[in-house]
């Protein structure tokens, strides 16, 4: 993690609760009140895979992560590859920076449509 | 209220085809209105079922070219696209055309031709529907299915074997099915020792790519009775979203979408879980089989492998689930698939579903697009 890199960036709404991604308004309806970090955090591995028939651009096998966050109390979650295929359920992991998480030219998706940076999780 | 009837069906082979999306919904189409003895030009609304023609093959406008090539014009048509429920969503269009009173006469065509592509290639086009924060680190269908059996596994401490008995159970049941894709036999050896495609999960818990189209002619029951003896009606159907970020939902282990649609088609039906005789579920993935039969009420939450383990769900059993063989043996063309599953439940109710027959009045269908994000659910019962 340094301070260069783009945030981890998670929306906050009025309800208390955070979503990562962040959407235009949250689950009780209302727009976002602010936006949470997740790169400062650590989470807890809920499940995990490793995929080995990954779709163009994509590195083989793909080890992903389903991991929860506590950010001040309140659960978080998100999806990401890990950067091990050593992982089991409950492990620690934090984000760690990747400029580039598959070939954004490789597959059918248009590059220009989205970012193709991110954080990955290593186990702590 | 007069009620939403289908009075004829088809399916082609399921497979590696020669023909294009074009000649596969055409032949589905023809073989329809000959079995339901309904004319072209007797057809008022056309819908198709297709998730990705313009991304597999580069041909769009698909219902306006099957409106040509069956000679129905001037029919209403429209292209229902719900990734893999496609096929459920097009039978709740069918169903709304003929209960709005809009149509007299629907036809409802669901193909998809996808093996002229690689198994990356097509993967890739399926995982397109993913969102951009799960698109970017390359998750798939595929690792969905892995993510959720393994904390599903982990939670109710289900064996791993219970998932490989579902494709033992449905490639058996496909046996019997000659428009399927596989026609084989497996053990549960042979799927436990098969390559990881997504940790737990391995090749044999993965339905294959397919070419292939199914069809339905619905009506109004009172017009149904002018054609045949031999229809089913539509008595309940439902139609429901989950999350499209699938890792933002409470329990990963419950799909909302199966839930939420079940109870609006059982509610509509005026009937239970329990009065449920067969069923034919969106098996892409073995666990879904397990979250399907859990999330519809047939079982309780974490029992469902149970009741695969105990032999409740084959074919002999006391809820035959997937006697098709379903997505697993039968093939997935995405657009088709959930066309197809009705065609099972309308082939079973009225009796003609040769060897693959149960003794069944009331039959349920579970098409399932994205990892639970679009469902639908339909009900149906013999005359």
């Amino acid at each position: 993690m340094s301070d260069e890199n783009p945030p981890m960036e998670a929306n906050r709404y009025p309800d208390g609760s955070i979503t990562y991604p962040g959407h235009p308004v949250g689950p009780d309806g209302e727009e976002p009140v602010g936006t949470v970090d997740l790169s400062a955090y650590t989470a807890t591995v809920l499940t995990w895979t490793t995929s080995t028939a990954t779709p163009p651009g994509v590195r083989q096998p793909n080890t992903l992560a389903i991991v929860e966050f506590d950010v001040d109390g309140e659960p978080v979650r998100a999806i990401g590859q890990v950067t091990t295929e050593e992982v089991e359920i409950g492990d620690e992991v934090e984000p760690v920076y990747c400029e580039e998480l598959r070939d954004p030219d490789a597959g059918i998706r248009e590059h220009e449509s989205q970012e193709w940076d991110g954080y990955r999780f290593e186990p702590v | 209220m007069d009620r939403v009837a289908i009075i004829g069906a088809s399916m082609t082979q399921f497979g590696q085809r020669d023909a294009w999306i074009r000649e596969l919904l055409a032949e589905a189409g023809q073989a329809a209105l000959a079995d339901a003895e309904v004319s072209p030009d007797e057809i008022e609304h056309l819908y198709v079922s297709n998730m990705a023609s313009g991304e597999f093959e580069g041909q769009t406008g698909v219902p306006n070219a099957l409106a040509h090539d069956l000679a129905a014009m001037p029919a209403y048509t429209a292209r229902i696209d719900q990734t893999s429920s496609s096929g459920g969503a097009g039978v709740y269009a069918a169903w709304q055309s003929v209960a709005s009173g809009a149509s007299d006469m629907t036809m409802l065509v669901g193909g998809e031709k996808m093996t002229h592509r690689s198994t990356a290639e097509a993967t890739d086009v399926i995982a397109s529907l993913t969102h951009p924060v799960e698109y970017k680190h390359g998750v798939t269908l595929p690792s969905f299915a892995g993510l959720t059996a393994r904390l599903y596994l982990d939670t109710y401490d289900a064996p791993r074997e219970s998932l490989g008995r579902v494709a033992v159970k449905n490639h058996k049941n496909g046996l019997d099915n000659p428009h399927a894709q596989f026609r084989k036999e497996v053990d549960l050896e042979t799927v436990l020792d098969s390559p990881i495609v997504a940790d737990p999960l391995r090749l044999y818990d993965f339905c294959p790519i397919t070419d292939g189209s199914a069809a339905l002619v619905f009506c109004p029951e009172s017009v149904a009775r002018e054609y045949t003896d031999e229809y089913v009606v539509v008595s309940g159907i439902g139609g429901a979203t989950d999350t499209h970020v699938v890792h933002e939902r409470a329990d990963p282990t419950t799909m909302g979408g199966v839930v939420n649609s079940s109870e609006i088609a059982y509610e509509m039906a005026d009937l239970e879980p329990d009065d449920i005789d067969v069923a034919e579920l969106h098996d892409m993935f073995t666990i879904l089989e397990f979250l399907q039969s859990e999330d519809l009420g047939f079982f309780e939450k974490g029992e469902g492998w149970k009741a695969v383990e105990e032999g409740v769900t084959d074919r002999d059993g006391e809820l035959p689930i997937n006697t098709s063989g379903g997505l697993k043996s039968k093939g997935h063309p995405l657009g088709a698939s959930g066309v197809a599953q009705v065609y099972e439940i309308y082939k079973q109710l009225i009796g003609d579903a040769g060897d693959r027959q149960v003794d069944a009045d009331v039959g349920l269908a579970c098409n399932v697009g994205g990892f639970g994000n679009c469902v639908t659910t339909t009900i149906m019962e013999s005359r």
